[in-house]
């Protein structure tokens, strides 16, 4: 079958690529783009390891088409970092030890971003909320949430 | 995965051309929450995607005199967030919000749950209680069918091949009218319905309930709008004794099933509870327009 050629803008740079229709954007990040930071876990939309965001929404990248990315603005974690300088999300994460194997920490900041983005002041019931989708195996969850509320209060200028 | 053939188009019309005129199986792809997990399992097969979220219809909602014309592709986190939206279906509206995860309402509709057609689907009760109407449109015209006509079994409806939903129109309720939907789950996100109910109620300026509806979902093949629960609470105040009678009518109409999320006694009993909770949500909303 013919591959498809789609054109997209990935944190801010057009790209373009080609792919099978049945392709998902995750693979197509991760094997074509050579994006790996955006991680497979369950491939199934239950655990957040792919998060990404499609014209500034939240979704998991193994639950959209590759072909669905032609006209649309794609973040991925690799684009929250900005002239080699951390996030302060980032910069959050290390601080508060917020992960320890590592494989759900671009999702989560990826999904923390997204939070802040909507709402700069979360109490810490709307935080665990909205990162439900987010599944960590290692921490408890605890120092994550330390991080993403430590994140906000520096983000808002309030720290 | 399956082979795909997509094809993204841009108006109802030329969806419809392509839906009927398809000569390999078609599935329709709105936030593809479901779809995309349904074909994982799938090899050697293929499958023509009609991807309809370019047609500016199936993604727009308005809300008027008449009530509320919903594109059926309008993906829940947008959804939810509409306020006047809220402010008139707030049962509908927390239904959509109890669907997966943040991620999962960034992609999934309510035209996507009710298209899906789950026993579980969280929005099914909560359209059937607000008399939802689905309008489909085909290459023969439109027709227009009621929830409790659209969903005929466990994931299956009434749509033929060619055919796309292209609209749910919910009614303005009366005035003293509100609603509401509980589901049970064992944790507290991210699961799928155990049992849920929903419930409309209209007070008159005594409180008194004129009118009443009420749809159970996940304890039976389809969810069922429970005409026994809404006579018992009909003409009263929605004191205990009817909250009683209502979630007892709703036991017995479920008919559910044992599997791993509960037995078919468990359920039996949580969906009579949630009824009478949610029958409880809704009178005091009701009370406060």
């Amino acid at each position: 079958m013919s591959k498809t050629h789609v054109t997209t803008t990935i944190n801010g740079d057009v790209t373009e690529f080609l792919c099978e229709p049945a392709d998902t954007l995750l693979s197509v990040l991760r094997n074509e783009l050579q994006l790996t930071g955006t991680k497979e876990g369950c491939g199934s939309g239950d655990c957040g390891a792919c998060s990404v965001t499609v014209n500034g929404r939240l979704v998991c990248s193994c639950l959209v088409l590759g072909v669905e990315a032609q006209g649309a603005e794609i973040g991925t974690i690799e684009g929250i970092e900005s002239a080699e300088k951390l996030h302060t999300i980032q910069e959050k994460f290390l601080e508060h030890a917020a992960l320890q194997c590592g494989i759900c920490t671009p999702g989560l900041i990826v999904s923390t971003k997204a939070l802040l983005d909507e709402n700069p002041d979360p109490t810490e019931e709307e935080a665990r909320y909205y990162l439900a989708g987010n599944l960590c195996r290692c921490t408890g969850y605890d120092k994550i949430i330390r991080a993403v509320l430590d994140s906000a209060k520096v983000m808002r200028g309030a720290a | 995965m399956v082979s795909v053939v997509y094809k993204a188009p841009d108006s109802i019309q030329a969806a419809i051309s392509i839906l009927s005129e398809a000569e390999i199986a078609t599935k329709i792809l709105a936030g593809g929450t479901d779809l995309l997990i349904q074909m994982q399992g799938l090899v050697n097969e293929s499958r023509l995607f009609v991807d309809i979220k370019k047609i500016p219809e199936m993604m727009q909602a308005t809300l008027g005199d008449q009530g509320l014309d919903l594109g059926p592709s309008m993906c829940c986190a947008e959804f939810t967030a509409r306020e006047d939206i809220r402010a008139v279906y707030p049962g509908l509206v927390e239904a959509a919000f109890l669907i997966g995860s943040t991620q999962v309402q960034g992609r999934a509709s309510v035209g996507g749950n009710l298209c899906n057609s789950s026993p579980a689907a969280d929005t099914i009760p909560a359209l059937m209680v607000n008399a939802a109407i689905c309008v489909i449109a085909g290459v023969k015209g439109e027709r227009s069918v009621s929830v409790e006509e659209f969903v005929t079994g466990v994931g299956t409806n009434c749509m033929e091949k060619g055919e796309l939903l292209k609209l749910i129109q919910l009614p303005r309720p009366a005035k003293n009218t509100s609603d509401a939907y509980l589901r049970f789950i064992p944790r507290t996100e991210m699961d799928i319905a155990v049992a849920g109910a929903a419930v409309s109620v209209t007070l008159d300026d005594e409180g008194v309930c004129t009118a009443a509806r009420v749809s159970i979902g996940a304890v039976a093949p389809t969810a069922l709008l429970v005409q026994e629960a809404a006579d018992a609470l009909i003409g009263t105040k929605l004191d205990d004794k009817a909250l009683q009678a209502a979630g007892d009518a709703a036991s017995a109409a479920a008919s559910p099933i044992t599997d791993r999320r509960g037995t078919v006694e468990y359920r039996r009993h949580v969906v009579g509870v949630l009824t009478k909770r949610a029958a409880q949500i809704a009178a005091t909303r009701a009370r406060g327009n």
